[in-house]
């Protein structure tokens, strides 16, 4: 009787996880969405909860009071802009639990065969995102050096250890009964975590945080082999698939192949191209000048980067939004598919300052519109700017599909200085006639030309 | 080996399902559904419930089962709430002024 009750249970929640995906898809019904997916997550571990298996309560309520105490607070107090460090973090807590799972499987049943076989996949899927998003997490946090560390032969010594741990766990398949490997093949697949994400660099992180959500999924489903149970299939398939298509979403922004991320061999830095960044003049402009362009145009597109989370630029962007729309200008926003450190980023900051998601176009959308605009104001973004990507086959971000600022009546690039992006590559944007470039602190620029703003001759 | 071949063409069934209904979310969206689906993977908080709370149990299980268990439900209750804070935010018109 109660198996019954618990099986329904179990129904039910996949059909919840299904639905809380199908109604994610509009911001519209994306709350109903959230909804489901708690209360087919409730019924998952109340089912389970209600289990004869389920003996003793004691430490699953400390741990789920534990639990409790440090994510609600987590949830409530992160500002927007650390979002990207709280989504690999939580995927490196997501990823432990699976792989600490399939160890203590293990250690209680060595099982043989197929079930061994998902096991091994759990376990080295589950290690290797923990520690990979923890080194995530780092370098978001700037813990960890930002930039991308390469050494020499270092594609070789990671597929080696990646080897290694695949031919271990391929000997534990073939005998379980050999446990002395089995802490050797955790060592290696957390070692080879730590190796993948020290040659990627910031503007590879919202690829490589798809991914890790992506092997966080699928570790989870396999889980649900070993253990035999559908709904962990199911709800560890929907995370795989979805992280696997926003890592595919965010390789094609880049114009990198599918295989180049998969094996981890991207981020590395291109130093030629920066080495013949000569000395060319660029124009610059104060906040007045600034001010007097945006008063004078009919049609602004804004184009938020990294640089502007950084900054906490947001409140400031949404003071300017307010001032120039109230003068008539028509403003809009152009977000580029990779801008930001995840999959989304400048949405999330955008929509936190109540700018209307109707005001936000995808690069697709808004390319077009470049042409007609009076000023294109970018803000701490780069390499999605840069029109090298167009026509210059010589660099590194060759075929890249950018947005074409290029094409707006006035250039302004909001930038701290000079220095090129993050893949080392000279913008030639900024050297174009009609780039301004407005050197400062995003935040602190924004508010002088906010208040350099011309008295509304028409209100 | 019944049950084994079913799971298979689960996962496969959720992974082609999963794939459609992703493609359809607007990249809009894409942090939240993000956080979202990291709420759902925490589901791993059942296999480590099922450790934890086995009768007599070894220490090794029970201590793995235990961090696992921590680890998910502050996937759990940190995810879905995150997500919601997020989706909150997203507005389409300005908020008429009184």
């Amino acid at each position: 009787m109660m198996e019954n009750v618990v099986g329904l249970a179990y129904i039910v929640a996949a059909g919840l996880f299904v639905l809380a995906l199908k109604w994610m898809s509009a911001p519209a019904t994306a709350r109903r969405g959230v909804f489901a997916g708690e209360i087919g997550m409730l019924l998952a571990i109340v089912g389970t909860l209600l289990r004869h298996e389920v003996i003793d309560y004691q430490w699953i309520l400390v741990a789920f009071f534990l639990g409790s105490a440090i994510g609600i607070p987590l949830a409530y107090l992160m500002p927007m802009t650390a979002v990207p460090q709280r989504t690999a973090i939580s995927h490196a807590f997501g990823a432990l639990a699976a792989a600490l799972v399939g160890t203590a499987e293990y250690y209680r049943q060595t099982p043989h065969g197929f079930i061994m076989g998902a096991l091994v996949f759990e376990t080295l899927l589950g290690f290797v995102t923990f520690t990979a998003s923890l080194m995530a997490f780092g370098k978001l946090q700037e813990i960890l050096p930002t930039r991308p560390i390469t050494y020499r032969n270092q594609n070789v010594i990671n597929l080696m250890l990646l080897g290694s741990a695949v031919v271990l766990g391929v000997l534990l398949v073939i005998s379980p009964e050999q446990r002395w490997m089995f802490p050797i093949f955790i060592t290696l697949a957390m070692l080879f975590g730590v190796l993948l994400i020290i040659p990627i660099g910031g503007a590879d992180m919202p690829t490589v945080i798809a991914l890790l959500n992506s092997y966080a999924g699928l570790s989870a489903s396999a889980m649900g082999f070993v253990l035999g149970n559908n709904l962990l299939v199911i709800a560890g398939a929907l995370d795989g698939s979805s992280g696997f298509i926003l890592s595919v979403i965010m390789c094609r922004a880049m114009n990198r192949s599918f295989t180049n991320v998969l094996f981890g061999a991207f981020g590395q830095v291109q130093v030629s191209a920066a080495a013949e960044a000569q000395e060319r003049p660029v124009h610059s402009a104060t906040h007045e000048e600034a001010a007097s362009l945006l008063d004078a145009a009919s049609r602004v597109i804004i184009v938020p980067g990294y640089g502007l989370a950084v900054a906490q630029a947001q409140h400031k962007v949404r003071e300017l939004y307010d001032l120039l729309t109230k003068r008539g200008v028509d403003v809009s926003f152009a977000i580029h598919p990779v801008a930001g450190r995840m999959p989304g980023h400048m949405n999330v900051l955008l929509a936190e300052v109540d700018i209307p998601y109707d005001k936000l176009f995808e690069m697709d959308d808004i390319n077009s519109e470049f042409a007609q605009a009076d000023v294109a104001l970018v803000i701490g973004a780069n390499d999605v700017t840069n029109p090298a990507a167009r026509h210059d086959r010589s660099s590194p971000i060759f075929g890249m599909p950018i947005l074409d600022v290029d094409h707006a009546r006035t250039v302004m690039v909001i930038k701290r200085g000079m220095s090129p992006g993050f893949a080392g590559i000279d913008n030639e944007l900024y050297y174009m006639d009609k780039t301004l470039m407005l050197f400062g602190d995003a935040k602190a620029f924004l508010a002088g030309i906010i208040k350099e703003m011309p008295v509304p001759a028409r209100v | 080996m019944q049950s084994l071949e079913l799971s298979v063409y689960v996962f496969m069934l959720a992974a082609f399902l999963g794939f459609e209904l992703i493609r359809r979310v607007s990249p809009l969206l894409h942090t939240p559904l993000m956080s979202l689906t990291n709420a759902i993977s925490a589901i791993a908080v059942v296999g480590a419930i099922l450790i934890t709370g086995e009768k007599d149990a070894s220490t090794l299980s029970r201590v793995l089962g235990f961090i696992a268990v921590t680890a998910s439900t502050l996937n759990v209750v940190s995810g879905f709430l995150i997500t919601d804070r997020m989706l909150k935010m997203f507005k389409k018109r300005e908020p008429r002024k009184p």
